[in-house]
């Protein structure tokens, strides 16, 4: 894939960002009895206060979910309810995974119009037939009558991998087991996939706070900084693509610096066993490092907040000492079509605060 | 730390009707941005990134149908941000593109904004049942019309206002080649009889339907420096939110507004708007909303809105043009048209306005708002580079 | 706690979709069982043919026929087909290269079992019986055997170019459009206050909630105090009578609403309440409502909101008394 344009190369970035807080839901499956804006509320508290936010008090807030997902338009007008919008609040709303949302909000600090942003993302997959749901991304002219659903076409990007020599079932297994529990991978959903392939899929919501330079610096003792962030997408059409590539991925990852130097640990958006697969092979990561510690998006896919949870829990492990470089990855569309990869430090002990870059 | 100067170095729009049957929804936003290219005298490899805007997907029935067109946007291998703040939201797409060249994240920007209606139903699209929730018993006029008579009641504002901006700005659209409704011929008389249908709003009063897409090139000074024509260039942007419904909401001039409005000027230098600004393109989806946003926006005193209306200072030819491309009342593809704003301001100060051209517009505001009046974005550009 | 409510909600739409040139050739070629795909600068046939090339974003329009057979070049075996889905009974998804292009369709295979299929299969195109112009009247794929054609079922494995040929596009009749019909059934969840709020409209009390933080009451409640941003769980009854603080005359008959025009949609301002919500006012002649009647609702035995609020009677309410309720 060829990087986009001629004045395509990457600008130095004028500001030193940092993610200072996270905060997740845990459902388990459906969120039940709960609105989207009572599910998103303990945890927009919980993100606030760890950064010592008032509700309210963020320069620019910016949030990531989907009409298609709640079944309702507008669905993002409700949740503005739990934000505390008044005095009214500079704030901004991508149809997509929140990890955009993140990266709008990333763009507003380095703009210097805001020091500090609130980031969140929420879904409730529970409300409606996902498999089905996501058809309604595809071509509509050529695909999405045919309803092709989740499941199969990621089983049809897994086949192409077993056919490609990059896996095979039994690796997939390995996989799927690695959330620590044993369960068998289970019947095929769509084969090659079984049940144990596919991701957890649940109701959720994530905050993330971001903010700059000092100001990260007195908001958490070890703030995850954002040496780099950076996505790309392909051409949606399966039979366009490579399928057992993610070249978008790849691309990513180079513009954000990813390949600079080694990571410790990765956050990688693969709802599927086989995605890691394509994700670590454009990735480069190997064994060494710790790919998906909080057990990824396969162990828990609150579709919308997965990616968004991935940059969080990445940050997360920054914050508490157990990573120093983490790569951070989130995914949109059928088959891995658009990556965003992002690069986060902590600062070592030695590296005076005035040198963080 | 400086930003980068934003510049508008390309615009272009689909002509819009009711319904553009012959092309997909990739041939109309192509349409669009192919004109903004041709303007900016791009191509397609010239441009870093796209910025999607529309608003609810199920006007077309295609979820996040910005992976879809990647392709058609020359978007393969490149960054795709979708923005989606209602009927704000073409307004935000153009913040949102301006902001990622002011940050030197990227050079230049493409920003794109659509609604194809036809494929549904914006009544549908609007008002899908939520169970348990009391319908709305009165379409999507009748949740602004109340708002209007509040306005009525509190400037005692005559009730002939509100035709005066429509005739102004149907006739407005008559110099716009790009505008849905076309309507030759119209006279205040006909706009005065047409069917009240939400009293106090009539037929006439009210925005059409369309489909449509807008484009906008955005690029640092290196592009500007390059650009054939003349730029416009970004002086502020802002966007401002507020809840849907809350104790002390102010529907007829939301807090949201007004503070957007303060941000925008305060970035721009502006602390006038009604002498410095020369042209105004403001989202008007009911007439009633000039006055009520002319006050909003600071060009009028609380309560005097309705007075710069009738004394035809908004008139192209008059002290403070709002709406010389006819508006939204005149074009509405919902999710294009606050880009269409935006766009329309930024080719008043380029000098590129064609027949609605105001004449040596130097400033002009773009202006956009949607959901329960909640959601507000806003910027001024100028035919100079901002010199702070 | 009350019980917790969920409803179905069904979003469901014919969508009309109008079709560009390069689409409309391919589907009515579709229609008369030939197939086409669009070349690009390079040379590449595309199958499905793009209206614009995926790699320099410029518009294509030369058009190619390809045949109707061709190679899996990835599979995915379903054993539970789903709504909308091609086939009914258990088949693969397929991406096939057909010959003479150089890129994959998506489609599905009829096989007997997962045994049957693999990648590097041949296969062909089964047409569907009625074709209308769209990527279904390929009913599906069928395994092929070039040494064994049986010619069956129209399946016209050796009739199509085995190399691209050059084709005008032009049919009589083009399909210009398409109806997709779309159906996604969900589950409405309004959340815990709503469930609240709804029940006790059940008693025919109105309540809302009153923020900790702030001290105002918002009806319906949400859970959450809209401008503090924190729970809010104190539940307060409010009205029954109310303020008219606006209205608007609706003339226009809303399409499913079984109201006689014209009538009055108002906003209400329930005592006890800090902002109105809405409803219809009955029970006066809708040209003599106005700002600030006093009002109160009227419930009739099956439905779960007011159906309409009537003139209390009372003298009407001041402007001052509401107009920060505006």
């Amino acid at each position: 894939m060829k990087p986009g344009g001629a004045g395509g190369a990457r600008r130095t970035a004028p500001r030193d960002v940092a993610i200072v807080a996270f905060a997740r839901s845990d459902h388990r499956g459906a969120a039940e009895g709960l609105s989207e804006t009572e599910m998103l509320l303990p945890v927009l508290h919980a993100a606030l206060e760890q950064a010592g936010l008032a509700p309210g008090e963020a320069d620019f807030t910016c949030s990531g979910s989907s009409d298609y997902l709640a079944g309702r338009p507008f669905s993002f007008t409700q949740t503005l309810d739990g934000v505390g919008a008044w005095p009214p609040v500079a704030e901004s709303h991508v149809e997509a995974d929140g990890a955009w949302a993140l990266f709008e909000a990333w763009v507003k600090i380095l703009t210097g119009r805001a020091d500090t942003a609130l980031v969140y993302a929420h879904g409730k997959p529970s409300a409606g037939p996902l498999r089905d749901v996501l058809t309604r991304q595809l071509d509509p002219y050529y695909v999405a009558p045919l309803w092709p659903d989740s499941v199969s076409l990621a089983a049809l990007q897994a086949q192409a991998l077993i056919d490609a020599g990059h896996t095979d079932e039994e690796a997939l297994a390995v996989l799927a087991r690695r959330g620590g529990d044993d369960a068998p991978a289970g019947e095929y959903v769509v084969r090659p996939l079984r049940a144990g392939d596919c991701p957890a899929v649940t109701d959720g919501a994530a905050a993330v706070v971001l903010a700059a330079a000092d100001t990260a610096r007195r908001m958490c003792a070890r703030p995850a900084w954002i040496r780099g962030i950076d996505h790309r997408i392909e051409a949606q059409a399966l039979g366009l693509r490579d399928l057992t590539d993610s070249p978008s991925t790849r691309l990513a990852a180079e513009r954000a610096g990813a390949f600079r130097a080694p990571v410790d640990t990765a956050e990688l958006h693969a709802p599927f066993t086989s995605q890691e697969v394509v994700l670590r092979r454009a990735l480069r990561l190997d064994d060494t490092v710790a790919v998906n510690p909080s057990g990824g998006a396969h162990a828990a896919d609150p579709v919308m907040a997965t990616g968004l949870i991935r940059l969080g829990e990445a940050a997360a492990r920054i914050h508490r000492g157990a990573s120093d470089r983490a790569l951070a990855h989130a995914t949109s569309g059928p088959c891995l079509q658009h990556n965003l990869v992002a690069v986060l430090e902590g600062e070592t002990e030695g590296e005076t605060k005035g040198e963080a870059r | 730390m400086s930003k980068e100067p934003v510049a508008v170095v390309g615009i272009g729009q689909t002509k819009h009707a009711a319904a553009r049957r012959d092309v997909s929804l990739a041939g109309l936003v192509r349409e669009a941005a192919v004109r903004a290219l041709e303007d900016a005298g791009l191509s397609w490899a010239d441009t870093d990134a796209v910025v999607v805007g529309k608003a609810p997907d199920f006007f077309e029935g295609v979820m996040m149908p910005e992976l879809y067109l990647a392709d058609a946007l020359g978007a393969v291998g490149k960054p795709v941000l979708r923005v989606h703040t209602a009927g704000s939201v073409g307004g935000s797409t153009a913040l949102v593109a301006a902001d990622l060249v002011a940050a030197r994240v990227h050079r230049t920007v493409l920003a794109v904004a659509f609604e194809k209606q036809s494929e549904s139903n914006a009544m549908w699209g609007l008002s899908l049942p939520v169970p348990f929730q009391q319908p709305l018993l009165a379409g999507a006029g009748g949740f602004f019309a109340p708002h209007v008579r509040a306005y009525m009641r509190r400037s005692g504002a005559p009730a002939a206002v509100g035709s005066l901006v429509a005739y102004k700005d149907r006739r407005n659209a008559l110099k716009n080649p790009w505008a849905h409704l076309h309507e030759h011929g119209l006279t205040l008389e006909r706009v005065q009889s047409s069917p009240m249908l939400w009293d106090p709003v009539r037929y006439s009063e009210t925005c059409p339907s369309s489909d449509g897409a807008c484009a906008m090139v955005l690029t640092d000074r290196t592009g500007a420096a390059r650009a054939p024509h003349p730029p416009a260039w970004v002086h502020g942007g802002a966007m401002r939110s507020e809840p849907t419904l809350f104790a002390g909401k102010d529907f007829v001039s939301p807090r949201a507004g007004r503070d957007c409005a303060a941000e925008v000027y305060r970035q721009a230098g502006v602390t006038d708007p009604r002498r410095e600004i020369d042209a105004a393109e403001l989202y008007v989806p009911f007439s009633w909303y000039e006055p009520m946003w002319l006050e909003n926006l600071g060009f009028a005193a609380e309560g005097e809105g309705w007075k710069l209306t009738a004394s035809g200072a908004t008139e192209l030819d008059g002290e403070l043009p709002v709406n010389p491309s006819g508006g939204v009342l005149s074009t509405n593809p919902i999710g294009a048209s606050g880009l269409i704003r935006f766009a329309e301001a930024a080719l008043q100060v380029r000098g590129r306005a064609g027949e609605h051209q105001v004449d040596g517009a130097r400033k002009a505001l773009g202006h956009a708002y949607g959901g329960g009046a909640q959601f507000f974005s806003m910027w001024v550009v100028g035919h100079e580079p901002p010199t702070t | 706690m009350p019980e917790i409510l969920t409803a179905p909600l069904t979003v469901s739409f014919p969508f009309t979709r109008s079709l560009g040139p390069v689409q409309s050739a391919f589907l009515t070629g579709l229609r008369e069982r030939t197939v086409l795909g669009v070349r690009t600068r390079d040379g590449r046939i595309l199958v499905p043919p793009v209206e614009y090339d995926p790699v320099t974003a410029e518009e294509i329009r030369d058009l190619a026929e390809v045949a109707p057979t061709g190679t899996v070049t990835t599979w995915a075996w379903n054993p539970a087909p789903r709504p909308g889905q091609p086939l009914r009974t258990p088949f693969a998804w397929v991406l096939v290269r057909l010959d003479g292009a150089d890129t994959a369709l998506l489609h599905v295979l009829d096989a007997p079992g997962p045994h049957a299929v693999r990648t590097g299969m041949r296969v062909r195109i089964r047409w569907a019986p009625e074709r209308t112009g769209a990527i279904t009247d390929i009913g599906c794929f069928e395994p092929y055997d070039p040494h064994e054609d049986d010619g069956g079922d129209g399946g016209d494995g050796g009739d199509g170019p085995r190399t691209p040929a050059p084709h005008h596009g032009t049919f009589d009749d083009p399909v210009t459009g398409i109806v997709a019909p779309a159906r996604l059934d969900y589950t409405y969840t309004p959340g815990r206050a709503q469930s609240r709020h709804l029940a006790a409209l059940a008693g025919r009390r109105i309540t809302g909630e009153r923020c900790p933080s702030c001290s105002k009451v918002h009806v319906p409640p949400r859970g959450a105090c809209p401008t503090c941003g924190v729970a809010a769980t104190e539940q307060v009854e409010v009205g029954p009578r109310g303020t008219v603080t606006t209205f608007c005359i609706v003339n226009i008959k809303a399409k499913g609403a079984g109201i006689e025009v014209p009538y009055v949609y108002a906003h209400i301002a329930l005592d006890g309440a800090d902002l109105a919500l809405h409803g219809r006012i009955g029970g006066i002649p809708y040209d003599e409502v106005r700002m600030g009647l006093r009002v109160e609702p009227v419930w009739t035995a099956d439905g779960r909101h007011p159906d309409h609020y009537r003139p209390t009677g009372e003298p009407d309410a001041a402007y001052d008394t509401y107009k920060e309720l505006l």
